[in-house]
């Protein structure tokens, strides 16, 4: 368990470690901090989007330990000690992920605000599957809603980027 | 959205969580991979003022077969490990593709089977395959420990028997003689819906002949129930289709659905039936469990 000090109400901040993106972040977190908010308020990494917080649209989904969960239901103190990648950590060197590419080339994103969510989803998907077809992409990008209702761009991009890498 | 502060443990073992748990009684919860709970604190359905993280304790992580007992599988390993495991997969498909049928990809790699069993939701897809494979749950407190069949685990919607002080530890699908077992699920979509109607189905086939049979249905009564009638009547029974179409509509009659934003009681009851006779027909003629 991480070390803690109480501050002045009685409340318990725990000081923990997170790699986000290769970068290691120590802070200072209540227990009842969400992966999504030390993100986004604690961290200003504000890629990740928050939209239902009940895991049912996967706006604010990110890679933990190079697997895909939904930040809104992951307590920041049982992440201590492990890994998180973003949306800001598929891009190295200035130069785009293919995803990324692939999203520019078939317009894919509309509003764009699922796109962050769709991207390690689908990041997710060819890291372990790197030729999967099409039922599959669509069934990795099942928990990422797109209220614009733009699923198919986003099918043919990600077997495009699939494709091209 | 922001969750009320509490007061977080992060025991080391099971006996610690248990004692954790026993000091707060209900004021406590236990939580694991935190879809069900922090959801339903969010919404305000629950206010624990302790949490007992037990989501990275090791002894609660493994899938491993153990000769003369059976397959252990642990209560905090996620949906996507139970689907992924290849001592499942090669011993029982069944499980491993309906851990696959929850929820999405996200939710998987957070959510346990001991969480899903735990929340006792009606429509919850792992509990069917799970009672028709005749799967036992260790279930240790800060007392002792006990083991009982996974169907008695269920009191009703949302209640399970364990005490406060109580968590399921692993679950044991015994080596049995099943040839053919499977889970169907309908739901509004093809991905991310609960269950109107959720059929489990085993069967020991010999010769063409039924000998044993198991049907657990999920999402039609407060708990999953055996539809023990239709096994009854499918015993000593040639398979084919027509024996399974009037399995069907004898567990259609043994279930008690309610009517509700997903489907009325009529529809699941309907349901219940073509899902029964074609998970049968899967389960007697897939060749595996």
């Amino acid at each position: 368990m991480a070390n803690f000090v109480v501050d002045k109400n009685g409340i318990k901040r725990y000081l923990v470690t997170i790699k986000v993106n290769g970068n290691e972040y120590t802070k200072m977190v209540k227990a009842n901090s969400l992966l999504v908010n030390f993100l986004r308020e604690d961290l200003d990494i504000t890629g990740t989007k928050k939209a239902c917080e009940q895991g049912d649209c996967g706006a604010c989904t990110v890679l933990l330990d190079g697997k895909p969960v939904n930040s809104c239901m992951v307590l920041t103190l049982s992440v201590d000690g492990r890994e998180v990648t973003t949306v800001e950590g598929l891009a190295s060197n200035a130069k785009l992920d293919i995803i990324q590419e692939k999203f520019i080339e078939h317009s894919a994103p509309q509003c764009g605000f699922c796109a962050p969510g769709i991207l390690m989803a689908a990041k997710a998907l060819l890291m372990n599957n790197p030729h999967p077809t099409e039922l599959e992409v669509r069934e990795a990008i099942a928990g990422n809603l797109c209220r614009c209702t733009g699923y198919v761009h986003y099918v043919e991009a990600i077997l495009d980027a699939a494709d091209s890498q | 959205m922001y969750l009320p502060d509490f007061e977080y443990f992060n025991p080391d073992s099971v006996e610690e969580a248990c004692q954790l748990l026993l000091k707060y009684g209900s004021k406590a919860k236990a939580i694991a991979g935190g879809t069900d709970v922090l959801v339903k604190m969010k919404k305000e359905l629950l206010a624990p003022e302790v949490i007992v993280g037990i989501g990275q304790l090791s002894q609660l992580k493994k899938i491993e077969y153990v000769p003369g007992k059976g397959v252990v599988i642990g209560s905090g390993v996620t949906h996507n490990e139970v689907q992924n495991s290849k001592v499942l997969q090669e011993k029982y498909l069944s499980v491993s593709e309906a851990a696959h049928q929850m929820a999405n990809n996200q939710v998987r790699n957070l959510g346990t089977i001991g969480g899903n069993i735990s929340n006792a939701v009606p429509s919850a897809d792992m509990p069917p395959i799970l009672i028709a494979l005749d799967t036992t749950a260790k279930i240790v407190g800060a007392k002792g420990e006990r083991t009982l069949p996974l169907e008695d685990v269920f009191a009703g919607p949302n209640e399970t028997v364990l005490e406060h002080d109580e968590l399921i530890t692993e679950f044991v699908i015994p080596d049995g003689s099943f040839t053919g077992s499977t889970y169907m699920k309908f739901g509004l979509r093809a991905s991310g819906a609960l269950a109107v109607v959720g059929v489990a189905a085993s069967v020991q086939m010999e010769d063409g002949v039924i000998k044993d049979a198991r049907i657990v249905l999920g999402a039609v009564s407060p708990v999953p129930v055996r539809a023990k009638k239709a096994e009854d009547f499918l015993k000593g029974k040639p398979a084919g289709e027509e024996i399974f179409a009037e399995a069907g509509v004898i567990a259609s009659g043994e279930c008690k659905p309610i009517s509700d934003i997903r489907a009325s009681a009529e529809y699941r009851k309907d349901m219940v039936r073509v899902f029964t006779k074609r998970a049968l027909n899967k389960a007697a003629n897939e060749g595996h469990v």
